[in-house]
């Protein structure tokens, strides 16, 4: 892969970071601090819109600023604003102490963070070949309404195409010494056909089933992702999915592609999995978790087939960084290792409140106003080394689905009840496809799914997808995470019909 | 270091302007907050934003670029100059048109951004110390939220409107356990604090958490539900986000009818709900201009500045109008009706609080709010979810016991469809969706068989 000379960011890389990042952290020394961390960050989004090939809506947004958060007295404080000047973060610092004395009525135990290596300074980039934001509007616009044109040649009635481009720059500095910079850009283009009934008022959509990337403009073009042929397949799967029949409610046999499967996961074991839930830090927002700390070790997740590990390196993941917001280096670890739960995913104040030694470095703050909070990493269910084809996996199934592209997720505050529809439901007999089923969902609770995994398929059915809107906290931050697993086969899933909310 | 403030920077950019029409929003605010688990805090921040949108306009075509952060002479000009780049390489915009006829100027134009009085949360600290130790003393513990949001817009565009919108909002929730029964959860919405009692708010939980000492486990099945604000305000996000009229003349909405009709004029609701919008009306204010950084299906950054006034989306259970852009309302030639930040939802007058709803439930389940809410079907607008915190029994009038939480699957328009009896419209906010609507006033709703599909023991 070529590597490009790093992407600019003019007015940012210019910045005198380290006499702004001093100025604010000797400021929190002077306030009483025994801690201190400074965020400075810029978000650059494109989000663009293309309907019919006519241009909805465009906008490039710019977003910098710098946040500091302090430990005063055990409490944290933090203020973010937008003066780069060390008068401005200066002010910003004292702000953040004044807050941490004011609310220091309220702590509990005195925040604890765990021990972490300092490193040397260092600057990470994301690896991608073309820049998005150096492509012009127009070459931009134009390929989103070639995917409309497609869609619309091939039978869909109307299509609209969506894109939006991240590129995140970060420059973190702490009072023990880290000094990281940071680069990231990440993208999510996707297209939507819809097939109206003139009829009867009614319509059926459909939409791409390309995951979000870490990658460039490349990535549009025929790298990591087959546009033009998924494009050029979906008014005809489009077709078929309208003119489905029903499906009678009960247990399935499930084939689940990695583009549906992948939601599946961030959802059951993901946000099961975060210790900050488990211990409750969520629970009047996000939600808890039925896995409790003392499960490690213990807790039957799933079926021996079952291996999930988290990552923040895998390339072109969307968690993927060489750092995290409070500067531990990026890592791998295990969640869950042939069925037995052995992991799970924290920052360094959630791994100090819950006595561990050291944090798996999953902090991550939105933008210069958010407070790091414990994010998900790369989440990712492990492939057989010698595993079956997608096709195989379907020949094992005598009455069941195959499952493809995420669709409408929903799982309960705990992480157990779910529900989960997809672009396509294909039915399986006799161990082939034959056509596909609509108004169907597939239910269900964490641990009887992922016991019934029966086989998971080979590295070639493996693909590296991700949610690029996950939300959390309060206020609310939204957080990009990867999620990478083959096609597997689950037995005897509960299936039911959305229309009449029967269940089997 | 001087940076020039929003009114100067307005003028600045449309100074710096070459486009046929240009349109520039500053927004400026700060957001204060506080958040507790186990009773004890785990986040206090205190955040200012400022952020400028230029829109320029060539030849028909758009090009949008908004820059956040301490935004100089030399940034406006960039972002004019950028705005004006990308509109030249643009395809032509569909909804191209002239900007509106600026009205008069907004009579505060000129005044300085109110600063946030700094002792915001003050008072809120002193009353959340006294409640952690009266939770504390009860065996109880508290998670929750407090938050001070101030925004202030200013609008300037090439053809002379200079409009300004200074907007405030708060809202303080809490969720209490006891180690005996599933947890509970109650909120306020507020602008500052000092409206809200957190005692008052704990004597509701304390109330909750009675209910919850007896449990009673019920199989899924379709319930009389009596559903509270929080949760209508949930349902009527998805009824109001939707209601594009653009897209409903399309087929591709919940209010689309066939051959490229919608549904206008259909009785939607079986009891006589009113859905509408009023920029000023008290205690839900929002701008009474629109304001669009950039377009989308709702709105269209030709129409900034567009004054916007009472709107009724539904009339005593008739759909009367959906959202419109100018081009959207004289392609179909609809009267013109457009996006606004604020939604009401009221019954006939008279209408009842929570516990007059109890008292004349004979067998029901009172919720307390909904969580995960997802659209399973855009051609119904069909959504499942779950309940959160709190599902009680209700029999002869009275609550006798607190259920599991369950799974539920229906559409908001089967619902109102079905609804039997409204109750007294209050502030509130969507628990899941938040601010999506920024300001809400909703009332409680009474929906016999809503479907809840599934139980769940999640708390």
């Amino acid at each position: 892969m070529i590597t490009p000379a790093p992407a600019v960011e003019p007015g940012f890389d210019t910045l005198p970071v380290d006499d702004l990042a001093d100025a604010a952290l000797r400021q929190a020394r002077r306030g009483g601090a025994t801690y201190a961390d400074v965020r400075l960050r810029r978000v650059r989004v494109l989000r663009e819109r293309v309907r019919d090939g006519r241009p909805e809506s465009s906008q490039e947004s710019v977003e910098t600023g710098v946040g500091v958060r302090v430990l005063v007295d055990g409490t944290w404080g933090f203020a973010a604003g937008v003066e780069l000047s060390p008068g401005g973060v200066d002010a910003l610092a004292a702000r953040a102490c004044a807050l941490a004395r004011t609310v220091r009525p309220l702590r509990g135990e005195p925040v604890r963070l765990t021990a972490e290596p300092v490193p040397a300074p260092v600057d990470w980039q994301s690896p991608y070949e073309v820049d998005p934001f150096e492509v012009p509007a127009a070459e931009r616009t134009a390929l989103l309404a070639g995917w409309c044109g497609l869609l619309r040649d091939g039978g869909a009635h109307l299509a609209e195409a969506y894109l939006q481009v991240f590129r995140e720059s970060t420059v973190y500095h702490d009072s023990e010494g880290r000094r990281i910079r940071q680069r990231r850009i990440w993208l999510h283009p996707m297209a939507f056909g819809f097939r109206i009934d003139a009829g009867d008022g009614t319509f059926e959509a459909m939409r791409t089933l390309g995951p979000p990337a870490a990658r460039g403009w490349e990535y549009l073009t025929g790298t990591g992702w087959d546009w033009a042929g998924e494009l050029a397949r979906m008014p005809d799967l489009l077709d078929e999915k309208a003119a489905a029949p029903r499906l009678e409610p009960g247990r399935y046999d499930l084939v689940i592609d990695p583009t549906n499967l992948w939601l599946t996961i961030h959802e059951t074991v993901g946000h099961a999995t975060e210790l900050d839930r488990m211990r409750g830090r969520e629970a009047a927002f996000a939600g808890s978790s039925f896995v409790r700390q003392q499960d490690v070790g213990v807790l039957r997740y799933g079926s021996p087939q079952m291996t999930v590990v988290a990552d923040r390196t895998t390339p072109h993941a969307l968690a993927t960084v060489g750092y995290d917001d409070d500067g531990v280096a990026a890592g791998s670890w295990p969640l869950v290792t042939e069925g037995l739960l052995v992991g799970v995913q924290h920052d360094r104040q959630t791994a100090g409140a819950a006595g561990l030694d050291r944090s798996t470095g999953c902090a991550y703050a939105e933008s210069y106003r958010h407070l790091p909070v414990p994010r998900m990493p790369n989440v990712s269910l492990c492939p057989a080394p010698d595993g079956p084809d997608t096709d195989e996996l379907i020949g094992r199934v005598r009455d069941g689905l195959y499952v493809v592209g995420d669709n409408s997720f929903s799982i309960d505050m705990a992480r157990v009840n779910f529900q989960f529809t997809a672009q396509r439901f294909h039915r399986i007999r006799n161990g082939r496809l034959v056509g596909q089923v609509r108004d169907v969902a597939y239910t269900g609770t964490t641990l009887d799914f992922w016991r019934s995994l029966e086989v998971v398929g080979g590295p070639q059915t493996w693909l590296m997808s991700g949610a690029g809107q996950c939300g959390k906290a309060q206020p609310l931050q939204i957080a990009a995470a990867g999620h990478g697993c083959p096609s597997a086969l689950f037995r005897a899933v509960p299936v039911m019909d959305t229309r009449t909310g029967a269940t089997g | 270091m001087s940076t020039p403030g929003p009114q100067e920077t307005i003028e600045m950019a449309l100074a710096a302007a070459r486009g046929d029409a240009t349109v520039v929003i500053v927004e400026s605010g700060v957001d204060r907050y506080l958040r507790w688990a186990d009773s004890a805090l785990v986040a206090a921040g205190d955040a200012d934003e400022y952020r400028v949108s230029v829109v320029s306009v060539v030849g028909g075509r758009v090009g949008a670029v908004s820059v956040s952060g301490r935004v100089g002479r030399a940034e406006i000009v960039d972002a004019v100059d950028g705005a004006e780049a990308v509109a030249r390489q643009a395809p032509p915009a569909p909804d191209a048109r002239p900007l509106p006829e600026p009205g008069a100027a907004s009579p505060h134009w000129d005044d300085p951004v109110r600063p946030l009085a700094s002792g915001v949360l003050a008072g809120l600290v002193e009353q959340l110390s006294t409640g952690f130790a009266r939770a504390d003393r009860h065996g109880q513990v508290l998670h929750g939220y407090a938050e001070h949001r101030a925004r202030t817009t200013f609008l300037g565009t090439s053809t002379g409107a200079r409009l300004r919108h200074d907007g405030s909002a708060g809202h303080l929730e809490f969720t209490a356990r006891d180690g005996r029964g599933a947890p509970v959860w109650t909120s306020a919405v507020t602008d500052d604090f000092t409206d809200v009692s957190v005692a008052g708010l704990q004597d509701d939980l304390d109330r909750r958490l009675r209910w919850e000492r007896r449990r009673v486990d019920l199989p899924p099945g379709r319930y009389e539900c009596l559903v509270p604000p929080s949760a209508v305000a949930d349902l009527m996000n998805y009824a109001y986000t939707t209601a594009g009229a653009g897209a409903a003349a399309q087929g591709r909405t919940a209010y689309s009818r066939a051959g490229g009709r919608t549904r206008i004029g259909e009785t939607i609701a079986g009891v006589p709900l009113t859905l509408r919008s009023d920029p000023r009306a008290e205690g839900l204010r929002c701008a009474p201009f629109l304001v669009a950084a950039a377009s989308s299906g709702a709105r269209s950054v030709f129409d900034n500045g567009l004054p916007l006034g009472p709107t009724r989306w539904w009339e005593q259970g008739r759909l009367r109008s959906l959202v419109h852009t100018r081009h959207s309302a004289e392609e179909l030639g609809m009267p013109l009706t457009p996006l606004v930040e604020n939604l009401i939802l009221e019954g006939p007058p008279g209408g009842g609080a929570e516990a007059d709803l109890i008292a004349r439930t004979r067998r029901g389940l009172l919720l307390t709010s909904l969580w995960y809410i997802r659209e399973v079907d855009l051609a119904t607008m069909a959504l499942t979810g779950v309940t959160r915190d709190g599902v009680y029994l209700v029999e002869d009038g009275e609550v006798v016991g607190a259920v599991h939480n369950f799974r539920f699957n229906d559409s908001p328009l089967a619902m109102v469809r079905r609804a039997t009896e409204v109750g007294r419209t209050v502030p509130t906010r969507a628990r899941d969706w938040g601010d999506a609507v920024a300001h809400v006033a909703m009332p409680m709703l009474r929906v016999p068989d809503f479907p809840l599909t599934a139980t769940t023991g999640a708390v």
